[in-house]
């Protein structure tokens, strides 16, 4: 077993860290405060390359592998989830999807300016009443005239409502299959068409930097060439994009417990109490010792699913476990790391408590917890008795 | 233009330091390696020179194997290619080192070289002005602003007081970069997967040497003494008073 990075990992790892102490942490507290997304840190990410990573240079991406996106994750995520879920969902859910599943065209037409941040698109998944349920879509495209017109709203679509969003890959029913199952079908709508509203969701306890839209469709003609790869494909896009998405969410979970475990070690070894800092208690000490032992547990975890990626195996049971994990780590982490902050880690003066409002949202974006569970337990054959 | 630019890579400034058993060096085993932070102002100088005049940007290092990822880095920000010196085995004093990358830069025939104006790991501020003499080249150190005007370097040196001073040096010359002279970008992610197809030479240390030897033997390395706690002195200012006189002059002995 090799756990050496090579040598391009460990300096995209250096570079992000610097960029994001450099340039993302001096602001994220006033964004949060503001709940204001920046469209300055945006451009830089995109200068940085954080975009398109993993798609080819000829439609100008980065062209690198699986777990150097997730080391860029997690790294941001250190730092601020804001600025990780804005990186994360454009490349996982707003390029990934074009770049799997589009035409050349589609691919030629869009990807650039999503590769270099100019532009960003949506993932239109979701909606007010198909969440965990995703197959219960009530969003309808319907063909005439040579045309799709799609009817219905989405919504917690990230990047969705920017000033730069070019549009958004929307999962519509396009009619009933032959064994009486909505036959859903993803089809790309461009920012401007007519019918087509975005509008950004305010008063977030979490990822407070991040755009998150609801998107509404009222008769919205697109041409029938933008479907995304074929009709009734859909629903398996959905799930594949789901499949690598988790990667992303896992390595926010674990970059976010990363940064809590430093601040609150920070934190107990500045903080005297008793006339000793609170570090060298053991009650203190053991939860540090607790905190670093699973953070490194879930970035094996998560590694190992990057790997297998990488290596084009089945990858599918290892991320949703990575996720799963990845986000409760957060959470028990985070936990303990306001707990060492006492008093002060109930003051937003304290990073920590960003970090402890942000980590909820790991637990519920992109398949919760609890759907998570339900892919492992059926890929490890409870059902099938 | 051709721009060399000397780097050293160094221990990261928040690693915590332990000394060798021998005491003749320090553990290496837990270090993180890092750029020289000066040296990233002279290949952020060097870049910034090359996109206005053209040219190349070689980066040379002197050290073991793993300095190879302090030049890959550099490559990643957007130099051209690297040389490093292999020296394993030998002893590496600042002159030593000066020899060595002199021998080096001669090889490439340079018209201008910048580097970091010390290494933060030894302090020395040595191996540019080294590097210099070496050339036959004038240097001027540490530079906090640089313009080239044809072959007319105009460059800026503080001085004590916060006054400036400012000199005009023809090329070919050795600028050694202090903080401040400009703000080092980051490695991109297209840099870094460039830089993966960058070359990196290697150069042997005894060849370059020839029969020059380290002037300087290292006998021993300690860490400074921890610092004690201080003395509140309690009561009256003028008895308080009093009292520091007394332990500045009988503890302390410095009065």
């Amino acid at each position: 077993m090799d756990f050496n990075l090579t040598s391009e990992q460990e300096l995209l790892r250096n570079s992000v860290r610097e960029f994001a102490e450099g340039e993302i942490a001096p602001k994220v507290e006033e964004l949060d405060r503001r709940e204001e997304f920046s469209y300055d840190l945006t451009k830089k990410m995109g200068e940085m390359g954080f975009f398109g990573i993993t798609v080819d240079p000829k439609y100008g991406g980065q062209g690198m592998d699986h777990l150097s996106y997730i080391i860029l994750v997690e790294e941001l995520a250190r730092i601020d989830g804001s600025q990780a879920a804005t990186v994360a969902a454009e490349n996982s859910l707003g390029i990934g999807p074009i770049y799997k599943f589009g035409n050349e065209k589609q691919k030629k037409k869009y990807l650039p300016d999503l590769c270099s941040g100019k532009k960003l698109w949506g993932f239109g998944l979701t909606e007010p009443e198909a969440g965990s349920d995703a197959a219960a879509t009530k969003t309808t495209a319907e063909f005439k005239n040579g045309k799709w017109v799609i009817n219905g709203s989405k919504i917690f679509i990230t990047n969705g409502a920017t000033e730069i969003t070019a549009g958004a890959t929307v999962q519509a029913a396009t009619g009933k299959r032959s064994d009486g199952r909505k036959e859903l079908s993803c089809i790309l709508v461009e920012a401007g068409v007519k019918g087509f509203t975005k509008r950004a969701m305010k008063n977030k306890m979490v990822w407070r930097s991040s755009n998150t839209a609801e998107l509404y469709f009222d008769n919205v003609e697109v041409p029938e060439d933008h479907i995304l790869g074929n009709r009734d494909e859909g629903f398996h896009q959905m799930l594949d994009t789901l499949d690598s998405g988790r990667l992303s969410i896992a390595a926010m979970g674990l970059g976010g417990a990363q940064g809590a475990f430093e601040l609150g070690m920070k934190y107990a070894k500045e903080r005297k109490q008793f006339g000793k800092p609170i570090s060298t208690y053991q009650a203190n000490a053991f939860k540090l010792a607790d905190c670093a032992t699973e953070i490194e547990a879930a970035r094996i975890l998560l590694y190992k699913a990057c790997w297998l990626k990488d290596q084009d195996k089945p990858y599918s049971k290892e991320a949703a476990m990575a996720k799963l994990y990845c986000s409760e780590v957060m959470y028990r982490v985070v936990n303990h790391a306001v707990q060492l902050h006492g008093g002060y880690g109930l003051m937003q003066e304290y990073k920590i408590e960003r970090f402890y409002r942000d980590q909820k949202l790991l637990e519920i974006g992109e398949g919760t917890s609890e759907i998570q569970r339900i892919v492992i337990s059926r890929a490890i054959g409870c059902y099938d008795v | 233009m051709k721009i060399g630019v000397l780097l050293k890579q160094v221990p990261d400034t928040e690693t915590k330091i332990k000394i060798r058993a021998d005491g003749k060096g320090v553990e290496e085993g837990e270090i993180k390696w890092v750029i020289n932070p000066y040296d990233e102002y002279a290949v952020e100088e060097a870049l910034r020179l090359k996109e206005k005049a053209g040219g190349e940007v070689v980066i040379v290092s002197a050290g073991p194997a793993r300095a190879t990822e302090a030049i890959r880095q550099a490559l990643a920000m957007g130099a051209d290619r690297g040389i490093r010196i292999d020296t394993t085995g030998i002893e590496q004093d600042p002159y030593t080192t000066a020899v060595m990358l002199a021998g080096a830069a001669k090889n490439e025939s340079f018209e201008i070289i910048f580097a970091g104006k010390q290494a933060v790991d030894d302090d020395c501020a040595q191996v540019l002005i080294g590097v210099a003499e070496k050339l036959g080249w004038p240097h001027v150190t540490p530079v906090e602003k640089f313009a080239l005007s044809g072959k007319t370097a105009t460059l800026q040196r503080p001085v004590a007081g916060g006054t400036k001073e400012m000199i005009e040096a023809d090329l070919p010359v050795v600028v050694g970069c202090e903080k401040g002279l400009n703000e080092p970008r980051y490695a991109s992610l297209p840099g870094i997967m460039k830089a993966k197809s960058k070359p990196v030479a290697e150069l042997k240390a005894s060849e370059l040497l020839g029969t020059e030897r380290a002037r300087i033997n290292v006998t021993k390395y300690s860490l400074p003494p921890e610092r004690r706690a201080g003395k509140i002195i309690p009561g009256e200012p003028e008895a308080a008073a009093a009292e520091l006189v007394r332990l500045l002059r009988e503890e302390a002995k410095v009065i």
